[in-house]
């Protein structure tokens, strides 16, 4: 029998969030491995011109989830909105990007129906009839398939990057969409969320750096970012940082690369003393190219890098910066 | 306030993971530590105590290597602890890892619950809130700041690519805690000496075995991700590495 897929995009402030289209391209991907039917919702408050937009993807329907309780967003709202919809619209597999607005109410949402969410989902695969979840574990170091064990409906979020979002599949003809207004009683936000806003004064833009040398835990003490600094003037790059580094205060915020930080994707990733944690790495794996120095040959980072150097950065990075003048020379 | 800490002990972060004979989990004769982000969560506890008096309480849910991540806690200060001690307790998903907490507290009043904002050997980053659900509690995530005001509590929460919000929340709330909030103390040996005699209580998993249910993922295989890059490990000396490294960048990769 044809189960539904459903696939809830995001929306902040009214403007869709581009990585939804990822989680598009899972859903279509899942059905295609199953024959089940996909459908697509936007869930907020005056966003029909962003169900609209998704409308145009090859989705069987697209739901406008409506209600002015749903603007701004707090995980009440959203709970309660999407516990009504679900129940008029039942689903088997419901799909989000893992974003931190996702996770802040999704397991609350899959609680609520007494089911669970799987989340940080980088694949998916159908092994003999069973679709099977495939997620990072012990920060990278192992993966675990992971199987669906309930009845009912089942959430899963998916990792930044995981899909593509270009291989998304464009629709014959527009889908149909339907609006679905919700009810969000008085009462049922507690929360009072005020404004969004940037902190860090954005003194460099990683995002358009060509060559990022970027440090992590394993440059040990502040004063040996001179080294990577160093490196990175001689390559031409900008200095970069994985989070630790940067609670530290020894680079500041506007320098940190991972799901709290930039998400980057320079011709070249040069990474110092960074394990690879996924966090951080959700934010450069899509750099064109990545070289990785690391004492732990069994640090998650080399499982990406194009170039790897199992070795002490404090000896190798000195004759390193000796080595690219010369060449640049 | 009364603050809840839960706190969960992980492999060492370079601790060498080995899977298990079945592929199912990993080899547990490794070292362990706190989760980092749970330090965090008891560093924010200790220091709202310290700002407007009351009591940190933290729990635990695993084997009795566990107790090590509590007494650390009682060491920096926290008042009391709370072991559910089973080995059990590491394979519940976090919908049951969250009741087997709510059970265990059921006759406490607390303030807040803190929770660090996920594990470093799952990464699921859903305890916290699915306890806020179970509780009927308001909650929030990824939290950097805390303040007190007349209507609960003012927190900032953090989202992507370096914005911020602050949210207003009533109390009692869950708060799941993000690392960096704030720098995290040593414990002083006067410290070490009184969590001797601070209270560890201990729960059985048979006491809360009526709140939790089968889990509703299964881990069918755990492994050693398939490499989908070709990665060319460079070797030797670091004179030799630091040429042949050049060398592909410059001809290789072109970015030199």
């Amino acid at each position: 029998m044809a189960e539904n897929i459903l696939v809830i995009v995001e929306q902040r402030e009214g403007k869709l969030n581009r990585v939804s289209w990822e989680t598009i391209a899972a859903g279509q991907a899942i059905a295609a491995l199953t024959g089940w039917t996909l459908e697509a919702g936007v869930v907020g408050s005056g966003v029909s011109a962003i169900a609209g937009e998704v409308a145009a993807k090859k989705v069987a329907r697209v739901y406008d989830v409506e209600s002015p309780g749903l603007e701004p967003y707090t995980p009440d709202a959203f709970v309660h909105g999407l516990r009504e919809f679900l129940g008029k619209h039942p689903a088997a597999l419901v799909l989000m990007p893992h974003t931190y607005q996702v996770r802040d109410f999704v397991p609350k949402l899959a609680a609520a129906f007494e089911t669970t969410a799987i989340s940080d989902v980088i694949g998916v695969k159908n092994e003999g009839g069973k679709l099977i979840f495939t997620r990072q574990m012990f920060q990278g170091k192992f993966v675990a398939d992971v199987s669906f064990a309930g009845t009912g409906v089942c959430f899963v979020t998916f990792q930044n990057g995981s899909f593509r979002a270009d291989k998304v599949e464009a629709g014959a003809a527009a889908a149909p969409v339907e609006t679905v207004t919700v009810e969000i009683p008085a009462g049922v936000v507690r929360n009072k969320p005020q404004e969004v806003f940037k902190e860090a004064k954005q003194a460099v833009d990683l995002t358009q750096a060509e060559i990022i040398v970027s440090v992590g835990r394993g440059i040990k003490e502040q004063k040996n970012i001179e080294l990577a600094k160093q490196l990175a003037d001689a390559i031409g790059g900008e200095l970069a940082a994985s989070r630790p580094i940067c609670d530290s205060g020894w680079l500041p915020m506007d320098r940190q690369i991972g799901s709290s930080g930039q998400t980057v994707a320079p011709k070249l990733y040069l990474a110092l003393g960074i394990s690879g944690a996924i966090q951080h790495i959700v934010g450069m794996k899509g750099s064109r190219s990545i070289v990785a120095i690391n004492k732990d040959a069994e640090a998650p980072i080399f499982e990406i890098a194009d170039y790897a150097v199992v070795g002490n950065l404090f000896d190798i990075v000195p004759v390193l910066i000796e080595e690219v003048k010369k060449a640049r020379s | 306030m009364k603050i809840l800490v839960c706190m969960k002990q992980v492999p060492q972060k370079d601790a060498p993971l080995k899977l298990n004979e079945a592929g199912t989990w990993i080899r547990e004769d490794v070292s362990y530590e706190v989760n980092e982000p749970d330090a965090f969560a008891l560093e924010e506890a200790l220091r709202q105590k310290e700002k407007h008096t009351g009591e940190v309480v933290v729990v635990t849910a695993g084997p009795a290597r566990a107790s090590q991540v509590l007494r650390e806690a009682l060491a920096k200060g926290a008042d009391r602890a709370i072991h559910l001690e089973d080995a059990a307790f590491v394979g519940l998903d976090a919908y049951n890892t969250a009741r087997a907490i709510a059970a265990a507290i059921k006759d406490e009043k607390f303030d807040l619950i803190f929770t660090g904002l996920q594990s470093d050997d799952y990464g699921y980053a859903q305890t916290g809130v699915i306890l806020a659900e179970i509780l009927g509690w308001p909650h929030a995530t990824i939290i950097m700041h805390i303040e007190k005001n007349d209507a609960g509590i003012r927190v900032k929460r953090e989202l992507e690519a370096g914005f911020f919000q602050y949210v207003d929340v009533p109390l009692p709330a869950v708060l799941t805690i993000q690392s960096g909030i704030n720098k995290l103390r040593y414990a002083t040996l006067i410290g070490i000496k009184q969590a001797k005699t601070k209270p560890m209580r201990k729960v059985t998993l048979a006491e809360v075995q009526s709140a939790v249910g089968a889990n509703l993922q299964k881990i069918e295989k755990l492994y050693v991700p398939q490499k989908s890059k070709n990665t060319e490990f460079l070797e030797g000396p670091p004179a030799e590495v630091a040429k042949k490294l050049v060398e592909k960048l410059k001809n290789e990769l072109r970015v030199i």
